[in-house]
């Protein structure tokens, strides 16, 4: 069995959260519902989080993880604001998308 | 074995990342995104962060996702979007060629930035996994709390910050506000 020796290197990870923050980034851009952007936005930041482990583990530095530990907080703290402020809209406008929300400027 | 775990969860992430750009109804959004914060936390595991990922599970998959789906059904949006329509014309292809060009720009410097990081790495045995060292919740902690404290301290302020915010923005407006209540009971 050669294939069971083979070991996942850093690159792999640091490659697959390259492809998980690129899914992001296209749902981002492509979806109009405001509660699906936020989750795009989650993928991304895991897509760093992931990247942030595997660095930590082969640097051999902890810092990375409490890195990762800070981004939780803070996204967080943003998903909770972010919700407040569509719940507002949304409770005025039900159905509103991302492409109606640009009439909001004066 | 680590091959085998690394492949499984790999298609778990694509798989629940994919549902969430793809699927129109945002509740099973909101559950494909669980797939991946499971695959995710998953990883965290196969490289040594172990409380992170108990930390992944719990914050992410367990409080935020229900978040979102408390909001999904408090506002009863759970209707599915449709995905035809096609606000500006370009914008699909567009996106997605955004999004190729972006993935294989960072893979390419990945590859570039191989010998740099095999080079800066040589050497360094994994002080982050347990094996004669203290575990990874200690050294968490111990980087937390002494290099990192200020930061951590800041935090608190963060999050009371967001929960004020978010009281104020949620509330809802029109009725007898607090300054009317001071008011009334002023003439009294």
């Amino acid at each position: 069995m050669m294939l069971a020796r083979i070991a996942p290197t850093t690159t792999w990870y640091l490659i697959l959260a390259a492809v998980l923050f690129s899914i992001g980034a296209v749902g981002v851009l492509v979806r109009r519902n405001p509660l699906v952007l936020f989750m795009c936005i989650e993928l991304m930041l895991n897509a760093v989080n992931l990247s942030f482990v595997a660095l930590a583990k082969k640097l051999g530095d902890i810092g990375g993880q409490t890195t990762v530990f800070f981004v939780l907080v803070v996204a967080a703290a943003e998903v909770v604001v972010g919700l407040g402020i569509i719940v507002s809209i949304l409770r005025k406008r039900p159905h509103a998308t991302a492409d109606d929300l640009a009439e909001l400027k004066g | 074995m680590e091959l085998f775990v690394f492949i499984v969860a790999a298609l778990m992430i694509i798989a629940g990342a994919v549902g969430v750009i793809v699927r129109s109804h945002p509740v099973h959004a909101a559950l494909s995104l669980v797939l991946t914060l499971f695959g995710v936390a998953v990883l965290f595991v196969a490289q040594d962060a172990h409380f992170l990922a108990a930390v992944q599970v719990i914050v992410y998959a367990g409080a935020i996702v229900v978040l979102f789906l408390f909001v999904i059904m408090l506002l009863g949006v759970d209707r599915a979007e449709s995905l035809k329509i096609d606000p500006i014309k370009v914008q699909r292809p567009l996106a997605i060629i955004v999004g190729a060009g972006l993935c294989g720009l960072i893979t390419a410097a990945v590859i570039e930035g191989r010998k740099t990081l095999r080079a800066r790495a040589a050497g360094i045995e994994t002080a982050t996994s347990a094996n004669g060292h203290d575990s990874n919740i200690k050294q968490l902690a111990n980087d937390l709390f002494s290099n990192h404290v200020f930061a951590f301290e800041i935090t608190s302020v963060l999050l009371v910050i967001a929960v004020v915010g978010t009281v104020l923005l949620a509330r809802r407006p029109g009725k007898r506000g607090a300054a009317d209540v001071l008011e009334e009971a002023g003439t009294q």
